[in-house]
């Protein structure tokens, strides 16, 4: 068997709430309630579940933008939680994310050209001498114009902010993206402009990709496997046919029903 | 017997830094009672703008011309005094942010039996009282609890329903309701909808459904408007719009809908999906003639040439002069 990229072994991230009273425990939010799943080399794992299921909260502890309360998150079989400060950072180049919002993503008063080199001053691997050349390569990769590395994000549509996302976290050369909801502020023509931009770069470098979504019909045309998660676990998980044909959880079923169906 | 609703040339005229722009441009259509109208577009299709021209909502600045009539009123020259005794009583809307549309200082309740003691002059307990049966008619468990909350103690789902709920208070014959079930998710939206359906059918209400959720308006409403650009591109029966669309936008709006492909193998080649190239152009910067024709598949220079006109087939129209290409 191969090893996997990205693993989740039982993991918890429990948030305490402000106490509602002073003589009484604190209420806690189960957010991430051990969860098991991976994804290997190139693979495109869908996570549906609806707002408050615990979806970001795990996107955010793949990316170790969080530390779990308990499980471990592995990633090429290294437990993320255990590296040290230096070593998680230079292992982040090896993964990275696109947001949901691609107005809040970005910084507006950073060009282009910086947005997207971020990343690279976090590598000791690439020269400096080859940033231009590295720049250049994502963002034509993503539709845009090296001319455009100049602007700021405001001179750009919703759309097209999302690709500067995109490239700036692909400039690394990661081996997965994990994206949180990131066509689901983009119109339906743009959406599909999006998502096959996602799967043109997984094509083209091998990417693997944790993609969360609340929507089941984005998560079907991008994903090889889907697992849907609610209140912090995972309900059930299959390959998209098995889902769709055959869900076998009440919840799944619900969510099915709200998807519309191609009917030509 | 003439419309209830009768929008008639109606153009919307926005200021931006660049010079004014047309967000809706000669727009027409009639609605009567009991009937149901979606109108379908992406951000930048004036849509929402149809809805505030209807209500006398427009932004500062904003021009209407054409006319809005509503039992016989034009609504774009009642003057402000008339349309607030029309307003919240027989023309009612739900607006898209059921966090924002509600007022954050004031309880539920209160919020809910306004329109009431405005309109119908009744007292605070009996609007309350009514309030209350409001509550429990959009779905919403321990009504008379609810009325003392305030609209943060609610949920986004609770509080389009208290939403849903303000907006009927009066009875209104004619509900517009922008992108109402947008900010919900999956399985609220499909309550929301139904709750949505039975009223309308219940009363009789006439509804303008405006959404850019295709799925949305294909669930709810009998005839379906498409909007691009500020103009009507294609309109006709939903039904029929969805099976076989005719304008170019419909078709490339349909056909990029991500939807699940289950001959797909796990491990085979995913198939790309059909996009419309580039984006919905700036107000101040739309095109001549057909709004489409930038980024339309089979435009030729005569589409720049002139507004197409509708052409229709059965009911089914569809503004476009390549609809036998």
């Amino acid at each position: 068997m191969t090893t996997a990229l990205l693993q989740l072994e039982n993991v918890v991230r429990h948030y305490r709430l402000p106490r509602t009273h002073l003589f009484r425990t604190p209420p806690v939010i189960r957010a991430v309630d051990g969860v098991s799943l991976s994804v290997a080399p190139g693979e495109t794992l869908g996570v549906v579940g609806e707002s408050g299921s615990g979806k970001s909260t795990l996107a955010r502890l793949a990316m170790a933008l969080e530390r779990p309360d308990a499980g471990r998150v592995r990633f090429n079989g290294e437990d993320l939680a255990a590296l040290s400060a230096d070593d998680l950072r230079t292992r982040r180049r090896q993964f990275q994310m696109v947001f949901q919002d691609p107005f809040g993503s970005l910084d507006p008063r950073m060009t282009v050209r910086r947005i997207v080199a971020e990343p690279l001053r976090s590598t000791t691997d690439i020269a400096q001498a080859d940033y231009a050349d590295r720049i250049a390569e994502a963002i034509t990769a993503v539709g845009l114009r090296p001319a455009d590395l100049e602007k700021y994000p405001h001179e750009f549509s919703g759309g097209q902010r999302q690709r500067i996302a995109i490239a700036r976290a692909v400039v690394t050369r990661p081996a997965l993206l994990v994206a949180d909801e990131p066509v689901s502020a983009l119109d339906v023509s743009v959406q599909a402009q999006i998502l096959n931009l996602f799967m043109d770069l997984q094509d083209r470098y091998g990417l693997a990709c944790l993609f969360i979504s609340h929507d089941l019909g984005v998560v079907a045309s991008l994903c090889d496997r889907v697992a849907v998660m609610r209140q912090g676990g995972i309900v059930e998980s299959g390959t998209v046919r098995q889902i769709f044909t055959a869900p076998s959880h009440d919840y799944t079923r619900a969510l099915l029903a709200a998807v519309p169906r191609r009917t030509v | 017997m003439g419309a209830l609703l009768d929008v008639d040339g109606l153009t919307v005229t926005l200021p931006t830094a660049a010079g004014p722009g047309q967000a809706v441009r000669g727009l027409s259509f009639r609605i009567g009672a009991g009937e149901t109208l979606g109108i379908v577009g992406e951000s930048g299709s004036g849509k929402t703008m149809v809805a505030l021209a209807i209500m006398g909502m427009l932004p500062e600045g904003a021009t209407a011309d054409g006319a809005v009539r509503f039992d016989g009123h034009d609504l774009l020259t009642l003057p402000e005094r008339d349309l607030c005794r029309l307003r919240g009583d027989r023309v009612a809307m739900i607006f898209q942010e059921p966090m924002t549309a509600l007022n954050p200082l004031h309880r539920v309740g209160d919020q809910i039996a306004e329109p009431l003691m405005l309109h119908r002059g009744f007292g605070r307990e009996a609007a309350l009282g009514q309030a209350a049966d409001l509550l429990r008619r959009v779905g919403l468990s321990e009504p008379e609890a609810r009325l003392r909350q305030y609209p943060h103690q609610l949920s986004g789902g609770q509080r389009q329903r208290v939403l849903i709920a303000m907006a009927l208070s009066c009875e209104p014959d004619l509900l517009i309701a922008d992108e109402p079930t947008t900010a919900l998710d999956a399985t609220v939206r499909s309550h929301i909808l139904d709750l949505i359906a039975d009223l309308v059918a219940e009363r009789g209400m006439a509804l303008v459904l405006i959404s850019h959720d295709l799925a949305t308006v294909d669930r709810v409403t009998q005839r379906t408007l498409v909007m691009y650009g500020g103009d009507a591109v294609e309109r006709g029966r939903t039904a029929d719009i969805f099976a076989r669309p005719r304008h170019p936008y419909t078709q490339g709006l349909l056909g990029a809908r991500p939807l699940p492909d289950l001959s797909r193998d796990a491990s085979g080649p995913r198939p790309r999906l059909v996009t419309i190239p580039g984006t919905v152009p700036d107000l101040a910067g739309l095109p001549p003639g057909c709004r489409f024709h930038g980024r339309c598949a089979i435009g030729i220079d005569a589409c720049a040439a002139a507004i197409p006109p509708t052409i229709d087939a059965g009911g089914h129209g569809a503004a476009c002069i390549r609809l036998d290409a």
